[in-house]
């Protein structure tokens, strides 16, 4: 089982890209989204999770906002924002790059 | 975006703080909610107070939060110690408004480029030569034809603009009544357009306005004197005003800013050059000429192409000097002419003042090194008494700039408090000085604008403050070893042998300050005690001038209707009042033989004239009624003793080159008196009769004359508005000028020696006291890191004596290394203020020896709580403590 530090780098790309399918999601809900979407195998921790929500928050790639929920809770939303976007699509093209990368390496050898 | 939002966070770091808390506790309440464990999920997400630090080091700007952090912490010290902290702000705010104040004013007369468009292309031309007291000397005179000659040589490369002195003149708006006085001043038509400066009404001078001697009577207001004289009234446009007998018609207002060329002079009315009568005359030197280059022409290019012209000039010139002496020719003739960078504008206040303000900014700099000297030992101790806090700090892992910057914060909060105090302080002191520079009937108006200059300034020299006496505690500070400051054991000897350095250090400057002080001092006493040779108490000058101008017979006419008045005692006549700045100089020569090279100076009066000076008469006799000039003379003493070896003159002659050569028969001795200046020698002074004939036996005319008045009783001044009326009815086409007692003409001499002597003491006092607390602080300090060692000592059987003396022995060796050291730098120092200071000899025992004893004294005061507190210490008490 990978664990959270097997993440490297790529946790940014993930909640960019979970944000860009469903705005709106708090914290909680963006870690639950890369557990299950991943099929329970990558898995971001709280310790890292947040640093990272904060961070991307500070270089203005989301943006949260407090709201009362259904059941009555206050929560933080995150969203992304047009640098976001941008961001997103250089990582994720980055990341292609990367993986064909060690891919072709992998194959070769 | 992003850098604001975390500035602005370290500044609600609560709120900050509190919804990342917020944002965990939803997570983990989302958890829970899920289903899963509770303790699981804390476990999960680890330390939260770790956590929340995480993410406050990404939302603030950490050096800016501990930088609060640290603001906030020096405040709290300086709050606990309340009195400390005033006396050190007090006295840095003391000592910062003082330079900010002599800034204010040294930028204002000295450095401050003049509002007009590219004013660093702006040059003037001087001639520099040797004065006729044989002085180097240079002036800025140009004569109009030689203006002329040089503004067509260098056409391509420069304007040339002349710029007359600014001068107090008479003028009258509607009758001739009501004379007003304002500063008028002639300049090129072309000047306006060549400085960049816009109309704030009508319209400005142009070259059209300025072509033919006489055919332009058009005037320019400046913006203060519109707002001034005419409440900024748009009517004033098209008002006229007669200046001598010429109407001008009011053609426009200056923009705001231009105030003219002379720091020091604010120029109300703008004139063209043709309009001054000395546009025609090849000998009359009137105004200064500016230069004002076009691009790519250089400063001594333009020199090297009028120096010819200007010696031409010049040779042409002397061929026409009859009567004068071969060296003084010769002289005239080796002047040179100089380009100097003007951009600041050219004025006599700046010659006269620029060694004395250079002279008060040392001062004001010695007593802020002092202030900052007293503020480092401060810090100093403090920092030793924070020793323990420092090392714990270190402990936990502060890295060492975290701690100069801890000890630089409350620095800086020092600092910047002083600044603002001393800049109330200036905002208040500068104009004050100012004020003090009053001549009468010509006080300085200068402007002093609180701008970005200023405050730029403020700030470099709270920082410059900041880290003068901040940097060295902070960084010793840092230096702490945390395992022996812990146990208790701090080396305190080098910081002990810093704070003594710094001692000896400010001494040094107190003793520079209290010797020039006390050169100022006695110079102003030298000067302000030296005898005029006449009896300034009681008499009254009324200055007229005659428009158009009238005989002399009228004047003395009216002088006998005055006599007539109460209180006066005796009327006389004389063509202007000594030391009043006018002087009439000429060449004599005895038994037909050369000129002597001595300028003499001439003054015409009536009658009772020097009865009414009382200037006793030596030999011979005064002038009578009868007399009249040409033909008899009355020569003072110096006169006789340069031309006649110092035989009695009476009954012998002399001719001079005044009024194209006359002869006198010499009637009268007098004693030597002041004529036109205080400083140098008694020079030689020929009086002529008042009453003077030209060449056809008519009586002359005179375009104005003093009458001089003793009167009886106290306070002369109340009878200003009789004279003004007697004058007025008795003498229809007399104005008076203004009147002025002669004690007022005599005080002008010494402005500048009592301005100097005033805040010269001022700063000395500052000075004395900064020093004094100083020296108790450290000697107070130095008993409380040695109460143990002297306890012992009392405890064992010390005598008083031998305690005093540990205590205070150090203290004073500081004083003393510290005042030999001023003493060297105060005779370092005489050569730069020589021109400062009159008849006082710096190798005088008085001035090194007074400082001296003052130090002296204000060290034995300083240390007395230190040597009481030392006696008293209790060993049994002190041991037990320890």
């Amino acid at each position: 089982m990978p664990k959270a530090d097997s993440l490297q780098g790529s946790l940014d790309l993930l909640v960019l890209k979970i944000l860009s399918r469903r705005p709106r999601l708090h914290g909680y809900a963006i870690m639950t989204a890369i557990q299950s979407m991943s099929g329970e195998v990558l898995r971001a921790e709280e310790g890292s999770l947040y640093p990272a929500l904060h961070r991307m928050e500070e270089a203005g790639w989301i943006r949260a906002e407090w709201v009362t929920t259904e059941t009555g809770r206050r929560a933080r939303l995150y969203e992304l924002t047009r640098a976001g976007a941008k961001q997103l699509d250089l990582e994720e093209s980055r990341w292609r790059a990367v993986t064909s990368a060690v891919n072709r390496v992998l194959r070769m050898a | 975006m992003s850098i604001w939002s975390r500035v602005a966070n370290v500044f609600r770091l609560d709120r900050t703080s509190r919804e990342i808390d917020e944002e965990f506790a939803a997570h983990m309440q989302e958890a829970i909610d899920e289903g899963r464990d509770p303790e699981e999920v804390r476990k999960a997400f680890g330390s939260l107070l770790r956590q929340r630090e995480a993410s406050l080091d990404i939302r603030l700007l950490g050096w800016l939060d501990s930088l609060r952090s640290d603001v906030v912490f020096g405040w709290r010290l300086l709050w606990n110690a309340k009195a400390t902290s005033a006396v050190a702000i007090l006295s840095l705010g003391l000592a910062i408004g003082s330079s900010m104040s002599a800034f204010r004013i040294i930028d204002a007369l000295l450095l401050r480029p003049l509002p007009i468009r590219e004013p660093e292309r702006l040059y003037a031309l001087f001639r520099k030569g040797i004065g006729p007291d044989g002085r180097p000397r240079t002036t800025a005179s140009t004569e109009y034809p030689l203006y002329r000659q040089m503004r067509a040589a260098v056409e391509n490369q420069a304007d040339l603009i002349a710029i007359s002195y600014a001068a107090r003149r008479d003028l009258t708006y509607s009758s001739d009544e009501e004379t007003e006085k304002a500063y008028v001043q002639y300049v090129s038509g072309s000047m306006f357009d060549k400085f960049g400066v816009r109309p704030a009404l009508g319209r400005l001078l142009t070259g059209n306005d300025d072509l033919s001697p006489g055919a332009h009577p058009v005037a320019v207001l400046s913006y203060d004197y519109w707002a001034r004289r005419f409440g900024c009234d748009p009517n004033a446009n098209g008002r006229r005003f007669r200046i001598a007998a010429v109407e001008y018609e009011v053609i426009g207002v200056a923009g705001r800013a231009f105030t003219g060329t002379e720091p020091g002079t604010i120029t109300d009315i703008f004139l063209p050059t043709m309009m001054n009568e000395g546009v025609t005359q090849p000998n009359s030197s009137w105004f200064r000429t500016f230069v004002r280059l076009k691009p790519g022409a250089s400063a001594n290019q333009i020199r090297d192409a009028l120096s010819p012209i200007f010696q031409a000039y010049q040779e042409e010139l002397a061929k026409g000097f009859k009567g004068w002496p071969k060296d003084r020719l010769q002289q005239l003739l080796s002047n040179q002419l100089v380009i100097e960078p003007a951009a600041a504008g050219v004025s006599g206040l700046q010659e006269e003042y620029r060694v004395a303000l250079v002279a008060l900014g040392v001062l004001v700099t010695l007593i802020l090194m002092i202030a900052c000297a007293n503020l480092a030992n401060l810090m100093m101790a403090q920092a030793s008494a924070r020793a323990r806090e420092m090392a714990l700090r270190v402990a936990i892992g502060a890295g060492r700039w975290r701690l100069i910057q801890l000890v630089l914060a409350e620095s800086a909060l020092i600092a910047l408090s002083g600044a603002v105090l001393g800049g109330a302080l200036a905002w208040w002191s500068a104009p004050l000085v100012v004020s003090m520079i009053n001549p009468p009937d010509h006080p300085v108006r200068l402007v002093l604008p609180a701008d970005l200059r200023v405050l730029g300034f403020a700030a470099a020299l709270a920082a410059f403050v900041t880290i003068l006496f901040g940097l060295g505690p902070a960084v010793r500070a840092s230096a702490v070893k945390p395992a022996s400051a812990l146990k208790g054991g701090t080396g305190p000897r080098s910081r002990r042998r810093m704070m003594h350095v710094l001692i000896a250090a400010q001494v040094a400057f107190c003793f520079l300050v209290l010797f020039d002080t006390g050169l100022f001092t006695a110079t102003f006493d030298r000067l302000s005690n030296k005898p005029t040779g006449f009896a300034a108490d009681g008499v009254i000058n009324v200055i007229t001038g005659g428009r158009p101008p009238q005989s002399v017979l009228l004047w003395q006419q009216v002088a006998r209707q005055l006599r007539s008045l109460p209180r006066v005692e005796t009327v006389a006549l004389a063509s202007f009042p000594p030391l009043s700045g006018s002087m009439e100089g000429g060449f004599v020569a005895v038994n037909g033989g050369q000129p002597g090279g001595a300028l003499v100076r001439f003054l015409s009066v009536s009658p009772s004239w020097f009865g009414a000076m009382k200037i006793p008469i030596l030999g011979g006799r005064d002038f009578e009624e009868s007399d009249a000039s040409p033909g008899v003379a009355i020569v003072n003493q110096t006169f006789a003793n340069v031309y006649f070896n110092g035989e009695s003159p009476v009954g012998r002659s002399f001719e001079t080159n005044r009024d194209h050569g006359m002869r006198c028969r010499i009637v009268g001795l007098v004693l030597d008196s002041r004529y036109d200046d205080m400083r140098g020698p008694m020079a030689p002074v020929v009086y002529l009769p008042f009453r003077s004939v030209d060449a056809n036996g008519q009586f002359r005319t005179a375009r104005g004359a003093a009458f001089v008045l003793r009167v009886s009783g106290s306070n002369p001044l109340a009878l200003v508005p009789m004279l003004r009326r007697e004058i007025t009815r008795a003498g229809p086409g007399l104005l008076v000028s203004r009147i002025v007692p002669q004690t007022e003409l005599v005080e002008q001499q010494t402005i500048r020696e009592r301005l100097l002597a005033m805040l010269a003491s001022f700063f000395a006092v500052v000075a004395l006291l900064l020093a004094g607390i100083g020296l108790y602080g450290v000697l107070n300090y130095s008993l409380l890191q040695r109460r143990r060692e002297l306890g012992i000592r009392i405890a064992i059987g010390a005598p008083a004596r031998d305690i005093v003396r540990r205590a205070t022995v150090d203290g004073f060796a500081m004083v003393l290394a510290g005042a030999v050291t001023g003493l060297v730098l105060a005779l370092l120092s005489v050569r730069y203020i020589e021109s400062l200071v009159y008849e006082v000899k710096a190798t005088d025992p008085a001035p090194l020896i007074l400082p001296a004893l003052i130090l002296f004294i204000a060290a034995l005061l300083a240390s007395v709580p230190a040597a009481i507190g030392a006696v008293r210490i209790d060993p049994v008490e002190m041991l037990r403590a320890e």
